[in-house]
């Protein structure tokens, strides 16, 4: 059985081993995690300006080669073991961004080399990055079902 | 011989007549790095997985262990040892290649101590003449297998605590009157699994302190000895919340213990300045910190006897996933010097 009820014997502990925890620095995370979230979205619209004057892209089509760009900076960022230090420096502020995204599928990529291509990097891939995907096609779905329902009800 | 409810006294006093002890790249930043024998300054050991890396720490550590005591292969009865891998593959691989009989035990990170304590029992009783024991691990492999990759980026809060890359292993004998100078194994408590609800996998300090507690008082019940016996306790890898923990705990159950008197390997084995968060963690971190550290200190006379409690927490990544609560075990043995006393 899982999580059965607690005994008072464990809620005592409980109080008692809380005293010595140390707590997660919450304030001092979501000021880190706001400005480098903040610093990655600006390098980010560096480089969607950079595709737009010197490329033939327009602010609305500049969005998928800027995301690619980010992913292919967190992928080198990764493989050089430099993401996973920013990312207990800033948590969410690198774990957000579609950056994030890409850390977590060739972060399991790289460890699961060893296991050969097929079975290693192929079927581990997206065991962190796999959820994102599924929740969030499913999400986009029933948004997208709600919006059509009304529409059509708002004919 | 047993005394009280769950203590092994070993008058026979088998002896600990060497030691080896291997590290990895961080552990030879530590502050401990010059009581390892070897230390690599690559996590992968040029192997081409972190699970043979594993398991070529475990046999540099017996090897070294093997070329102390002046011993083959052959000499050794026993290897009884283990790690924190699925099915103990990379002790398992190694004692393949060793060839000795072998006992694979799992106590997670309390493994080093089952592994000391049953190890003595075997000697002290006249089943053995020698053994090697020991545990080990590797931050890599362990990661990969508990938590996340090892390059992922998902931020550990402060109670996390870093697994040691290493493997520690003993060469013990029942011959005490060919070591009249090293230190003896005198009595050993096993410990039974303590449940006390926590269910977070990244605050295992705060798990494993009532295991501790528990052991350590179950010791001083049993053997009817003072506290103040033991020049140190010492914790396999409580880590800082651990620590303070148990020793509330201990002073609950009337067990006053000093500041320095009551130590941590999980604090003794990194720098300051390492980003461990709370403390080290995992089998290496008693099984190299004891057999490596705590063993010079006691043949340069610093420590006359210690009692060394290695905790684990028996989770599984499954366990975690599906919101069971986090059991855990601690075993303690004594490691004495006795000079002079022949047999």
């Amino acid at each position: 059985m899982a999580n059965p009820k607690k005994t008072p014997e464990q809620k005592e502990y409980e109080k008692l081993e809380k005293k010595h925890e140390v707590k997660r620095p919450i304030w001092r995370n979501c000021l880190t995690a706001f400005w480098v979230g903040g610093l990655f979205c600006v390098v980010g619209q560096a480089i969607t300006y950079f595709y737009i004057y010197f490329f033939n892209f327009t602010e609305k089509t500049a969005s998928n080669p800027t995301v690619a760009t980010m992913i292919f900076l967190s992928m080198v960022l990764t493989g050089f073991g430099i993401y996973d230090h920013i990312g207990q420096f800033a948590g969410a502020g690198s774990a957000v961004p579609v950056t994030g995204f890409g850390n977590a599928v060739i972060s399991a990529a790289i460890e699961h080399r060893t296991e050969g291509f097929v079975l290693g990097v192929g079927s581990n891939m997206f065991k962190l990055a796999g959820s994102v995907i599924l929740f969030g096609v499913f999400s986009a779905f029933v948004v997208s079902l709600v919006k059509t329902i009304l529409s059509y009800w708002g004919g | 011989m047993r005394k009280g409810k769950q203590t092994w006294e070993f008058e026979n006093e088998p002896a600990i007549i060497a030691t080896g002890v291997t590290g990895g790249p961080f552990e030879a930043r530590g502050r401990l790095a010059e009581d390892f024998d070897i230390l690599h300054d690559d996590l992968w050991i040029k192997e081409q997985s972190y699970e043979k890396a594993h398991q070529r720490l475990i046999e540099e550590a017996v090897q070294a262990a093997l070329e102390k005591a002046g011993l083959r292969k052959e000499d050794i009865h026993f290897f009884i040892a283990g790690d924190l891998i699925n099915q103990l593959s990379p002790t398992n691989f190694a004692a393949r290649t060793y060839g000795i009989p072998y006992f694979g035990i799992f106590s997670a990170c309390a493994t080093s101590m089952e592994g000391l304590a049953l190890a003595a029992n075997i000697l002290n009783h006249g089943n053995a003449e020698y053994i090697v024991t020991g545990a080990a691990s590797h931050n890599g492999a362990v990661e990969r297998q508990f938590r996340y990759p090892t390059e992922y980026g998902g931020q550990k809060p402060p109670t996390a605590q870093w697994t040691v890359t290493g493997a520690g292993f003993a060469v013990l004998s029942s011959k005490r009157a060919n070591y009249p100078n090293e230190p003896v194994v005198s009595r050993a408590t096993i410990g039974k699994v303590i449940d006390m609800g926590m269910n977070d996998p990244f605050n295992m300090g705060g798990a494993m302190a009532p295991a501790a507690a528990e052991t350590i008082f179950a010791h001083f019940q049993d053997t009817g000895l003072d506290p103040a016996y033991y020049d140190l306790i010492v914790t396999g890898d409580l880590g800082k919340i651990g620590r303070s923990t148990a020793l509330e705990l201990l002073e609950k159950k009337g067990i006053k213990l000093a500041e320095k008197q009551f130590q941590d390997c999980g604090l003794l084995i990194y720098r300051e300045d390492q980003p461990v968060q709370a403390g080290a963690s995992g089998a290496a971190s008693s099984a190299t910190v004891i057999y490596g550290h705590l063993l010079k200190l006691m043949k340069k006379g610093a420590i006359q006897r210690m009692l060394c409690v290695a905790t684990g927490a028996l989770l599984s990544p499954l366990t975690v996933q599906q919101k069971e609560t986090i059991p855990c075990i601690a075993h303690a043995v004594a490691i004495e010097m006795k000079p002079g006393r022949m047999h």
